[in-house]
């Protein structure tokens, strides 16, 4: 089999399970590609080559002993480095967790690992996934594989650039308010944001508890609805995960058929502030599905113009709580630690060198949100905002089977451009944001290249939660179309590296 | 100077509240599946959700949940249909995640009464306190200070063991106790022991006060008669039922002696000193903590059914007071006697011991007359003595086989509670032998009559009862170890008398 | 709230904050997040202006109810498994500085 890294992960399961190609072979090719361009994209934290092929190895035995049926066995992946994992670093993109290795996996990691997907290694992010752009990441920017001088998107821009840039066919991200799918827009790739509750929490170092859900990215829709498939169920440790039986997300991909269907454009998430080449092909899309046999329909969502600040008070406010208890007191790094010290001042001190601008920032206004004076006109306004905008999803559903909307209302900006402004790198989130904070499920796709700059642009599909399945459902569908078009994926206009 | 506490009465009236909180006896923690027993090498009952590691979740206890509702159901409370868990979020060593999963408000139960008794001098009296809530939390960690005598203050560092960290703690929260008057201290007493006896009751916890496992915050404010309510303090971390007597009363007290000397009283919350029995003032309210409660997203809401809870009512035993009267019944015994035993801490230890095979009378005896007087003179409660039920159903055994006397049984007790070993150890030890030999005490009653010749008249006269300066004279001289009946009738025989 | 005055956002809030919130926050920082907390609330304050007094707040995003784990204890953690990534353990114990504040 030629050129492994070009592969998708559903083509190179078949041949690992047909024995026409090793897991080793595969991993090895990974890494060698990990080796070549990763200096220039920086998508990883944390590889460990000779525990990756040790492990490739084990499940090539496992295979060849009959012992493992699994769609993915074999196939390499690259975690986003929010998962905990036994032994293995494991930083948020955080100074303060610097060294630290969990004592336990992510249920995430346990059910990849029961699979026999064999993990690459750990990918950048924005320190505790607070960022739409991976640059707030503690060790330096991730660089969109696109334009090494653009960023990859964010929270989850290792993970998107790790696939973009063919370092790996998967990769595992997290999505609090668009940071699987907007890195997946910007890089050309796909990202799913599940139904929240689909998909464990357990061991994913948590940002805004009610707003987080872990998701597959990958090349194209099929590779997503396999990972999902993987990584989806109810778990006993997470008591917010839906205990349901889960849905044939495969078949959904393989049913690549919209006609009928009612598809909903959200009138708040077009026009002003929108890019005019990512509405562009947004449009050209909406074309494509129309032809396709689907029927185009103008939804409104009026509430959806504060989901934003809503957002930004819920998430700040349950991510100043979920980052007390790094501490420099049980694990991480411990700053000033001296005789003369006082816990105080060594937790301050700690935290205060610890955590980077961004995550600070959040957490003095998460800190000030929920303060006795201000809860109810803060934190308590916002959930009853989050109500609203559910309800505004619940109307819109009872018209249309999905609802689509630009992924993010621009291309990858140059790295440092929104640096220092935050409410302009808020903005980014803006088309994501509603479907966290009414815990239904979404998909990113590509969808071509913006004219005016040549970048990749995405397309969301918004389905109503637990119906995770129709996300697949439209995005094949479309994705076929969009192939048929343009004889490939676009991500293979990607440059070579 | 320091008002006496009647002095205090005759002024003020007390207002008087407890929050108690009580570890429940389940076999895992609140929120993961650590074992939640007491004790064990430090750090050795913890996992990632209890040492509060990045990425853990909790997932909530059923039992401890089943346990508040039938507290709250044994109390009284009505059972909300909906209620969450919040995060208290305030930084602190002892506590993993920086912020307590409780619960503020939205409690389980709330609205419920306890009636308790009080012994008084015109017989007992029942006061109704006013339970306004019972909610579920997780215990914290404990810490060990190093250097500076093992107080916080002046400690060079501190140690943590994170056993304790997530053990279910049950809060229980009364309204305001209006119109105790004196008994203020003992109603406050009283109480705390009924919530023990209820909690023992219902199985949900065996209330090991001696490990820390039930802690009482106090509430206590004076006010004059028909004045408005008193700035009240809270007095922390107050852990037995002496304490708890003794915390409120010091505290009118003091705060008497304030309001006489025209000052006025800080809301504040005061450290309880074991030793001394005073109270210090610790952090005042206006320093206090911004906790930024909010409703906990990691868990989902509590909503027991009606069926739930009617299934939990049909698990409800007994509860206290009316078993303590159908046991006073059983026993024929009057009220005050009765209410005497609850008072001392007794009445389970009597119970225990009836169960072991003990006589009631004989139970009784032991538990409110020498133990009592053991536990008075060494300043603890009778369920610390070291002394257990089949202790003593193992002496009464050998009295009622004529091996040991009562006094010698006192002795034994002595012996038990210096730790000395084995009701049959501490026998042989102490040397504790019943003179049943017949010959020797023949010798010891001859040797008593020729001492006091004109008593063998009197008795030989019928004045009987005058043989008990002889038998207490033949006691004396085998230093306690006849059998005084016995050493009676062998006297009655001696000199031809029968009854 | 509508106007920026009503948040109450100075320096000694946002030195108050840094204290609740355990950062022990430079001059230039307080300068820093008063003025961009300012800025960020100000760019949200547009949610006080929706009626929604009478709107049930949504905590969790999925309405579950009732969910339990059964009372089963189990083996905990070794410390082999976590005090390599402590930063100071002494005694079978986590050790830390002394403390200076009271507990609750």
């Amino acid at each position: 089999m030629n050129d492994l890294i070009r592969q998708s992960a559903a083509t190179l399961a078949g041949a690992i399970a047909r024995k026409e190609v090793s897991s080793e072979e595969v991993t090895r090719a990974h890494l060698e590609r990990i080796s070549q361009v990763d200096e220039r994209v920086h998508a990883f934290l944390f590889v460990d080559p000779e525990a990756s092929i040790a492990r490739a190895r084990e499940v090539d035995q496992q295979l060849a002993k009959g012992a493992l049926s699994s769609p993915l066995a074999g196939v390499p992946i690259a975690l986003k480095d929010l998962l905990a994992t036994k032994g293995v670093p494991t930083t948020c993109g955080s100074r303060i967790l610097e060294g630290w290795k969990p004592p336990y996996n992510a249920t995430i990691v346990n059910k990849l690992h029961a699979a026999g997907v064999v993990s690459l290694g750990k990918t950048n992010m924005d320190e505790f996934a607070m960022g739409s752009s991976t640059e707030h990441s503690g060790y330096g920017p991730t660089h969109n594989p696109w334009d090494l001088e653009r960023i990859p998107g964010g929270s989850g821009g290792g993970s998107a650039a790790a696939i973009a840039s063919f370092e790996s066919p998967l990769a595992i991200g997290t999505d609090t308010g668009g940071s699987i799918r907007q890195p997946a827009a910007v890089t050309g790739t796909v990202g799913v944001k599940p139904t929240y509750g689909g998909v464990s929490r357990y061991g994913i170092v948590a940002l805004a508890s009610s707003l987080d859900q872990a998701g597959p990215c990958a090349r194209d829709v099929m590779d997503t609805a396999l990972l999902h498939s993987v990584i989806a169920g109810h778990d006993p440790h997470d008591s917010t995960s839906i205990n349901a039986p889960v849905p044939d997300f495969v078949a959904a991909a393989l049913n690549a058929d919209v006609r009928g269907m009612k598809i909903g454009v959200i009138k708040e998430l077009q026009g002003e502030g929108f890019q005019s080449g990512v509405l562009q092909r947004f449009n050209q899309s909406l074309e494509i599905l129309t032809e396709l046999g689907a029927e185009i329909v103008e939804v409104s969502c009026p509430h959806f113009e504060y989901a934003l600040g809503a957002y930004y008070l819920i998430l700040p406010s349950e991510a100043s709580s979920n980052l007390a208890r790094f501490d420099g007191m049980r694990f991480g790094i411990r700053v000033d630690d001296g005789d003369d010290r006082s816990v105080e001042e060594v937790m301050s001190a700690t935290r205060e060198k610890g955590f980077g601008a961004e995550v600070k920032r959040r957490i003095m206004l998460g800190t000030y949100a929920l303060s006795s004076g201000y809860y109810d006109a803060y934190y308590g306004q916002a959930q009853r905002i989050r109500t609203l905008i559910t309800r505004d999803f619940v109307a819109a559903f009872s018209q249309v089977d999905v609802l689509v909307s630009p992924t993010s209302p621009t291309t990858a900006f140059k790295i440092g451009e929104k640096l220092d402004d935050p409410l302009a790198m808020y903005l980014n989130d803006i088309a994501t944001i509603p479907v966290n904070l009414a815990g239904n499920c979404a998909m990113s796709l590509p969808i071509g290249l913006a004219p005016e700059d040549g970048l990749p642009v995405g397309l969301q599909i918004i389905a109503p939660a637990m119906a995770d399945s129709l996300l697949y459902q439209v995005g094949s569908a479309l994705e076929s179309a969009l192939i048929d078009r343009w004889g490939g994926l676009l991500i293979s206009e990607a440059p070579s590296l | 100077m320091t008002t006496e506490y009647n002095a205090v009465i005759t002024e003020f009236d007390p207002i008087i509240g407890l929050e108690t909180h009580i570890e429940l006896g389940t076999k895992s923690k609140m929120f993961c599946s650590c074992s939640a027993q007491f004790g064990g090498e430090p750090n050795t009952f913890v996992c990632p959700v209890c040492l509060g590691m990045p990425g853990s979740m909790p997932v909530v206890n059923r039992v401890a949940v089943e346990s508040t509702i039938r507290m709250g159901l044994a109390l009284n409370c009505s059972i909300v249909p909906w209620c969450r868990f919040a995060r208290k979020n305030y930084f602190y060593p002892d506590m993993p995640k920086n912020y307590q999963i409780s619960q503020y408000d939205e409690p389980l139960c709330i609205n419920g009464y306890l009636d308790v008794t009080v012994a008084t001098e015109n017989g007992p009296q029942v006061f109704r306190v006013e339970i306004e809530r019972v909610h579920m939390e997780e215990d914290t960690g404990k810490l060990l200070h190093a250097g500076g005598a093992g107080r916080i203050h002046g400690a060079t560092h501190s140690l943590v063991d994170y056993n304790r960290a997530g053990i279910p703690l049950i809060e229980v929260v009364t309204k305001p106790i209006l119109g105790t008057g004196v008994l203020a201290p003992e109603v406050a007493k009283a109480y705390v022991a009924e919530l023990r006896d209820l909690m023992r009751a219902l199985g949900v916890s065996d209330v090991r006060m001696e490990e820390g496992s039930l802690r009482c915050d106090v509430n206590v404010s004076l006010s004059r008669p028909g004045e408005e309510w008193g700035t009240r303090t809270e007095t922390k971390n107050v852990n037995s039922l002496r304490s708890v007597e003794r915390a409120v009363r010091t505290e009118m007290i003091r705060q008497a002696d304030r309001l006489r000397a025209g000052e006025r009283i800080i809301q504040e919350t005061r450290h309880f000193n074991e030793e001394t029995g005073d109270t210090t003032s610790g952090r005042s309210k206006e320093q206090a903590e911004d906790y930024r409660y909010f409703p906990e997203p990691d868990l989902v809401p509590i909503a027991p059914s009606e069926a739930w809870i009617e299934e939990l009512r049909g698990t409800l035993p007994e509860i206290p007071s009316v078993r303590r009267a159908r046991l006073q019944i059983d026993w024929g015994i009057s009220d005050f006697d009765m209410q005497s035993l609850v008072n001392a801490g007794a009445l389970e230890l009597i119970v225990a011991s009836i169960d072991a095979g003990v006589q009631p009378a004989a139970a009784r005896k032991w538990w409110t007359g020498e133990l009592t007087r053991v536990a008075n003179e060494r300043h603890c409660e009778l369920g610390d003595l070291t002394v257990n039920a089949s202790d003593i159903f193992e002496i009464e055994g050998l009295i009622s086989a004529g091996d040991l006397t009562d006094k010698m049984a006192r002795s034994v007790f002595e012996g038990l509670l210096d730790g000395e070993g084995s009701v049959s150890q501490i026998v042989s030890q102490r040397g504790l032998v019943v003179v049943n030999d017949d010959a020797s005490l023949i010798a010891a009653i001859a040797t008593a009559l020729a001492d006091s010749p004109d008593i063998a008249e009197k008795i030989q006269g019928g004045k009987i009862a005058a043989a008990g300066s002889i038998v207490g004279a033949v006691m004396k001289a085998t230093q306690g170890q006849a059998d005084a009946a016995k050493v009676r009738t062998l006297l009655l025989e001696q000199l031809g008398v029968t009854e | 709230m509508t106007d920026s005055a009503a948040n109450g956002i100075d320096q000694d809030l946002v030195v108050h904050l840094g204290k609740l919130a355990r950062l022990e926050l430079t001059d230039l920082e307080v300068e820093h997040y008063t003025i961009q907390l300012e800025q960020i609330l100000g760019a949200i304050t547009s949610i006080s202006e929706v009626a929604a007094a009478d709107i049930p707040p949504t905590s969790h995003p999925i309405p579950l109810e009732n969910v339990y784990r059964e009372d089963i204890a189990v083996p905990g953690l070794l410390h082999e498994d976590f005090v390599p990534g402590a930063p100071s353990f002494e005694d079978d114990r986590f050790r830390v500085p002394r403390i200076l504040g009271e507990s609750t």
